[in-house]
């Protein structure tokens, strides 16, 4: 690991510095410069700034970037009126991991593709821009199925993120020129004009995420991950569904968004609108208003089957919810 | 604005801290890149807390920081600084073993032992918060501990009956 230096940071100003990387769980960050995949000269701890609290706001929910999954997820108001979100977290991980794990670093993680995260340096363009990709002609299972900008195809490894996504989560930032806030799907897939395939999210350095909103109650979905195996895994696919009902039980509003299949977590543009009006029992109605948007998927050699996983777990997400 | 410099310096190298660890403060001089579990072992004589894959993914390193179980490995020795670390030293004692230890040993739970400890502050936390003693609450609770050896179904019954007998 290269020396750095550390620092706790006394105020947000201190975070401000873009020449100081931010640590806070230090879960995945202390990984990568343990295999030197990340190696920044300077460390802030931002972890005394007071970013945890977890507050109501109006009908929705304010989460502070640094509450810890464990302490999102144990939240009886979460578990009752935001349940997507407790059962992603629940399936995240380990409970060490999700008492050390903030909300806001868990989507500033880094993707596991497995060139990235080798050992030994690999061609790898979000590792450095412009080596290539090992991926495209070695094992491509974990990357993404349906297009995303840029030469990069790894997915986002975050299950909590999948669930945000679906409950349309806005993710409040600080850096020095203020505050912003922006929806999580656009936080999350960066457009890539820069040719900056290494970039996780809009996130400026300097700038810090603050806060998770979530907008209003959710009672009604459902979080269906596939993986591996059963538990401590990430997914292969996984998808979140959060339905509003209407008085006959069908589907009147639908909110799907998918992990696995995309640079980030992935809503179908055109299925929210055509889910309206079916039956969530109506497996074969479900499939056929998300398949126009699942036409879009370009699979690679060894990741065809996640399309159609993708489709089922939909399926499977909307019917439960 | 101009940031260069804007923060004082931290801290670089080499530098002394102090831990609390198992109701004791204990200095050292400890290196920013040095993990708690690193400094647990090499600079404490802890070395009850075991390495194994050193990334976060096999749990052998659990201690409890502030009474939740966390990874050591993960966490750099210097931001464990103002937190209570209770390591497997603090469980039981030679002449008596806390009731989860003696239950491994009752219900063979462990093979090799290299797991035992960091399945043991896994389980120590779940009995003092959840207390579920449920099957699928005790899977869940220990997920994150592998075992090389495979005695999870022993492990499992052993932490069941510590909540059972807890009722």
């Amino acid at each position: 690991m290269r020396v750095f230096e550390y620092r706790r940071a006394c105020t947000l100003q201190d975070a401000f510095d873009p020449a100081w990387t931010p640590i806070a769980g230090a879960t995945d960050l202390y990984n990568l410069m343990k295999d030197r995949i990340a190696e920044p000269g300077r460390v802030v701890d931002i972890r005394g700034l007071g970013l945890s609290a977890i507050e109501p706001d109006g009908d929705g929910l304010r989460i502070g970037a640094l509450a810890t999954l464990a302490q999102v997820a144990g939240r009886p108001d979460v578990a009752k009126r935001w349940p997507v979100l407790a059962e992603a977290i629940a399936a995240s991980a380990s409970p060490q991991l999700r008492n050390m794990a903030t909300v806001g670093g868990n989507l500033l993680q880094q993707t596991r593709c497995p060139y990235y995260r080798a050992e030994t340096l690999l061609p790898c363009h979000r590792r450095r821009p412009g080596s290539g990709c090992s991926a495209a002609s070695g094992d491509d299972r974990s990357l993404a199925v349906f297009p995303t900008e840029g030469p990069c195809l790894a997915t986002h490894p975050s299950d909590p993120a999948v669930a945000l996504a679906a409950l349309d989560a806005v993710v409040e930032i600080a850096g020095p020129a203020g505050r912003r806030s922006l929806a999580l799907a656009d936080f999350l897939r960066p457009p890539d004009p820069l040719g900056e395939p290494q970039r996780l999210s809009v996130l400026e350095r300097g700038e810090l995420v603050v806060a998770l909103v979530l907008p209003h109650a959710s009672p009604h979905s459902a979080y269906v991950k596939v993986r591996d195996r059963w538990s401590y895994e990430f997914a292969v696919v996984s998808a979140a569904a959060v339905v509003e009902h209407d008085a006959d039980g069908r589907i009147g509003a639908a909110r799907v968004a998918l992990g696995g299949v995309a640079a980030g977590p992935w809503r179908p543009p055109r299925a929210e609108p055509a889910l309206a009006g079916s039956d969530p029992g109506d497996a074969a109605a479900l499939r056929a208003a998300l398949e126009p948007d699942f036409a879009a998927a370009r699979p690679g050699r060894h990741n065809a089957f996640k399309v159609e996983l993708a489709m089922r777990a939909a399926i499977d997400a909307l019917g439960r919810a | 604005m101009n940031y260069a410099g804007a923060m004082p310096a931290g801290k670089r190298s080499t530098s002394t801290g102090c831990w609390s660890v198992n109701g004791t403060s204990l200095e050292a001089s400890c290196d920013v890149r040095r993990s708690l579990l690193d400094l647990l072992r090499e600079d404490f004589g802890l070395s009850g807390t075991k390495k194994g894959c050193d990334r976060g993914e096999c749990g052998a390193c659990t201690v409890h920081l502030d009474g939740r179980p966390v990874l050591s490995c993960l966490m750099p020795a210097v931001m464990a600084e103002h937190h209570e670390i209770t390591t497997i030293e603090a469980i039981g004692s030679e002449d008596e073993l806390h009731p989860l230890q003696a239950a491994f040993v009752e219900h063979d739970a462990l093979q090799c032992g290299f797991c035992t400890s960091g399945q043991i502050m896994s389980a120590l936390a779940f009995l003092q918060r959840d207390a579920g003693g449920g099957a699928a609450d005790v899977r869940a609770a220990m997920s994150g501990n592998l075992c090389r050896c495979g005695a999870y179904q022993q492990i499992r019954a052993a932490v069941a009956s510590v909540g059972a007998s807890r009722g």
